[in-house]
């Protein structure tokens, strides 16, 4: 018998979709009967009292957890976040609900050995309920009590080998594509840059230093699979410089009708007949590509890498193979000032440990940020703030016309003393002898 | 339910205390045919919704079935995603960018147990526990916010109006009919942890009225000037009122600069926004982060307000479905919601969804505004 009545929810356990009320209902029955014998460090009924409070929000139209409190491990000025319920009599399991963010590991890969520990201690000291996984990447571990969290940190680094992730003004926890783990058009290891910053910077990861949050997000090709220049201060996204290697036979093979374009994708519905002229060559951006007689020829250098032509014929077109990346800079969601996404910051850099170049640029940006970056001002805002041209005095990056779009449209240059010959210093009474008062 | 302790000191904390380790390594976790072949893959192929195949330089195959979930998961479910991980893909799995579950195996024979057995589990209250979908020119799915299972500031829900939608177009999830793929996101309001300003369909949460100010606590439970400065419209003033025959510091709001992104709310705990009436849901299209053809594009707003109508928002998906089918009829081959609203001119397109336009669309937020009017006598009656 369920402890709160829940005629809204319940609406929501129809329909094919995954029912998060069906699951949060059998978890709440498996901690009720608690066969495992499981000793519950936090209220057994805790997650009866999170569906009891979400009917209630459903009810009202409003939330009904207060802003967090100051709670956190030892050392660390990040990954909790303190919640409270603004109904503790009602329901006093979820009174204190704090979350935890796990670092999850790159390219979500698991062994569910490893998942069952995590679901070990996350039921034993914790509501034993998730998200897998949150919007930055981390593991979210959603609810426990205060005095939970210490004996969480503890178990999990002593047994687990496993740190929290980023919360607040820090660098919050990078995430990444899956990249050559599985993926024909990653240009670089996404999964080794992104291990490699997040152990050199944890520091800046798990004590707060900065003006306001900062994300690291590494695509492996300029299809963004994980949205890196819509969502990251800075963005790696992957890219080459030389010829797409073609195949010949393949693209024949496609012309042929014998390999289905776009690995199949369009599969639900009758396109007709496959049109490489149409389909290819006339969408590509840059005009680059035409057919003479069986044979596909690019002009490689007006190629803008836009991924078209590889994703229709993954098997006949190859990225290069003096690959590396590009990194833009300054990506936020609206709040404050509106959305922004990251601008072009490095053309082109290669991806090799130990990443020096990249870091070079990485650690001139946080100098300038954390001296001219306000309270609360993400990189973007400074970059619109100060100027593109502030951003590469800081960095020390020759200005590129791969920057911008188109340059400006007006005049209104900030021309500094020393770029104009004989400087602003000028003798007024030496003009005064040619032009009259 | 005795504290039982994990061996921390808390009167030393830094008694054998371990820090700054980082996250697992991925290798660790690498599938044997994945470990053995990064790098090293030739191509992929779509073989039917949700299930791919990459093929490695090396002759390897590795076979991925898709399935979708919620990303609130409980431990029962994740022990469950385990076993089937355990039974089919020796123990392997991984998870999407976008909250799907992947489990990969190494030879075409397994496909087709591993679907069957995932297709045949069932909540008690009849959904799916795993769907299997979400590639190619399918409608994959929703990433989303927290809502009211868990944040302080949200407009509207997460979960719920993410399953009413996944309901309605679930069709789309299982097949492969779109012109190209076609993203859904929700954030629960404008801070927008899941990012959402570039999707092809984005459902927002938003207030619709200036804050209140509980003027007995403000002063005790906030900063003044920060509450005055998170204000990007300089809408707030500091002020003196009149409170239980006493004056108390506070502050004042000029409703009429007020945008309602709740910044203020973030500073300061007693100028709460929430409201039953005010609270519901933007709904923007268009946008998109891949590079494909066109240059990635934030999502426009295409209807200002619809109401929170819980438990299903009956609306919102309404809304949605009339715009998604539209696109499948209209749109070409390859062409992105964006790319299509483009090519036909927003005024097409305003029409073929069916949306009413209002003045609420035309922006007038500052100088990027203008850039929005259009300057051309080009147009389409």
């Amino acid at each position: 018998m369920a402890k709160h009545k829940t005629p809204l929810l319940d609406q929501l356990e129809s329909g094919p979709w995954p029912s998060f009320v069906s699951d949060l209902k059998q978890q709440a029955e498996v901690r009720a009967k608690n066969k495992e014998k499981v000793e519950f460090q936090i209220p057994e009924d805790v997650v009866e009292d999170l569906l009891g409070i979400l009917e209630l929000s459903f009810k009202h139209g409003r939330t009904h957890w207060k802003h967090g409190g100051i709670v956190g491990v030892f050392g660390y000025g990040g990954g909790v976040i303190g919640r409270y319920c603004d109904q503790p009599e009602q329901f006093s399991g979820v009174a204190h609900f704090h979350t935890m963010r796990v670092n999850q590991p790159g390219g979500k890969f698991y062994t569910a050995e490893y998942l069952k520990q995590l679901c070990d201690l996350w039921d034993f000291r914790g509501s034993g309920i998730t998200n897998m996984h949150g919007s930055t990447g981390d593991i979210i571990f959603l609810g426990t009590t205060t005095p939970q969290l210490e004996e969480i940190f503890y178990e999990m680094t002593h047994n687990y080998n496993q740190d929290l992730g980023g919360s607040g003004s820090n660098l919050r926890t990078p995430s990444d594509c899956i990249g050559q783990a599985r993926c024909e058009y990653s240009c670089y290891d996404t999964q080794a840059l992104c291990y490699h910053l997040t152990q050199e910077y944890q520091d800046e990861l798990h004590r707060p230093a900065f003006p306001y949050k900062f994300k690291f997000k590494f695509d492996g090709c300029p299809n963004c699979c994980v949205a890196s220049i819509a969502r990251a201060d800075m963005s790696f996204i992957g890219t080459w410089k030389d010829d797409i290697r073609i195949d010949q036979e393949a693209v024949q093979a496609y012309v042929g009708g014998e390999i289905a374009p776009n690995a199949n994708d369009h599969s639900g519905r009758d396109w007709g007949a496959f049109d490489i002229q149409k389909e290819v060559c006339d969408l590509c951006p840059t005009e680059c590509m035409w057919m003479e007689g069986d044979k596909l020829m690019i002009e490689n250098k007006e190629c803008n890498r836009c991924m078209h032509c590889i994703n229709v014929m993954p098997r006949a077109l190859r990225i290069g193979k003096e690959t590396g990346l590009s990194i833009l800079v300054g990506a936020k969601a609206p709040i404050l000032d509106g959305a922004q996404m990251s601008s072009m910051l490095v053309p082109f850099v290669k991806a090799e440990e130990p990443y020096d170049e990249i870091k070079e640029v990485i650690e001139a940006i946080w100098d300038w940020w954390m001296e001219e970056g306000k309270n609360r001002e993400r990189l973007g805002e400074l970059m619109k703030r100060q100027g593109f041209q502030r951003l590469l005095e800081a960095t020390g990056i020759a200005p590129d016309p791969r920057m911008v779009k188109e340059p400006r449209s007006n005049p209104y240059i900030f021309w500094k003393a020393d770029e104009v010959p004989g400087g602003f210093e000028r003798d007024i009474d030496e003009f005064r002898k040619y032009h009259q008062r | 339910m005795a504290f039982v302790s994990s061996g921390y000191n808390p009167d030393k904390p830094m008694e054998n205390r371990i820090s700054d380790i980082g996250p697992k390594k991925y290798d660790e976790f690498y599938p044997p045919v994945i470990a053995k072949n990064k790098g090293k893959w030739l191509y992929h192929d779509v073989i039917k919704p949700g299930v791919l195949v990459h093929v490695a330089e090396s002759g390897d195959k590795v076979f991925t079935v898709r399935c979708g979930g919620a990303r609130l998961m409980s431990t029962t479910h994740i022990r469950e995603i385990c076993e089937i991980a355990e039974k089919h893909c020796g123990g392997h799995l991984r998870f999407t960018t976008r909250n799907n579950i992947e489990f990969m195996v190494d030879e075409e024979s397994k496909v087709d147990p591993l679907i069957k057995d995932l297709e045949s589990r069932k909540f008690a209250g009849g959904s799916f526990k795993f769907p299997v979908g979400g590639t190619g020119t399918s409608i994959t799915n929703i990433v989303h916010t927290q809502g009211w299972i868990h944040c302080h500031t949200p407009a509207t829900d997460a979960s719920g109006p993410v399953k009413a939608t996944m309901d309605v177009l679930f069709d789309y999830f299982k097949e492969h009919k779109l012109p190209a793929k076609l993203r859904v996101s929700l954030a629960c309001c404008l801070n927008m942890c899941g990012a959402v300003h570039c999707s092809d369909i984005a459902i927002l949460g938003y207030h619709r009225k200036p804050p209140m100010l509980d003027h007995e606590y403000l002063d005790k439970m906030c900063e003044i000037p920060l509450a005055i400065a998170a204000c990007p419209t300089a809408a707030i003033k500091p002020s003196k009122v009149e409170f239980g025959g006493e004056k108390v510091n506070s502050v004042a709001v000029k409703e009429e600069r007020c945008m309602f992104c709740g910044n203020c709310y973030t500073m300061c705990p007693s100028m709460p926004l929430a409201d039953q009436e005010g609270d519901g849901i933007v709904i923007m299209a268009g946008g998109k982060v891949s590079n494909r053809i066109s240059t990635p594009k934030f999502s426009k707003v295409v209807v200002a307000f619809i109401p929170n109508e819980p438990p299903r928002w009956p609306k919102t998906t309404d809304v949605i479905k009339n715009m998604v089918q539209a696109y499948e009829k209209g749109a070409n081959k390859y062409e992105r919601l964006g790319e299509w609203a483009e090519r036909i001119g927003w005024e097409r397109f305003f029409e073929q969804c069916e949306l009413e336009f209002t003045h609420h669309l035309i922006d007038d937020f500052r100088d990027p505004a203008y850039y929005t009017w259009r300057q051309t006598t080009q147009f389409k009656f």
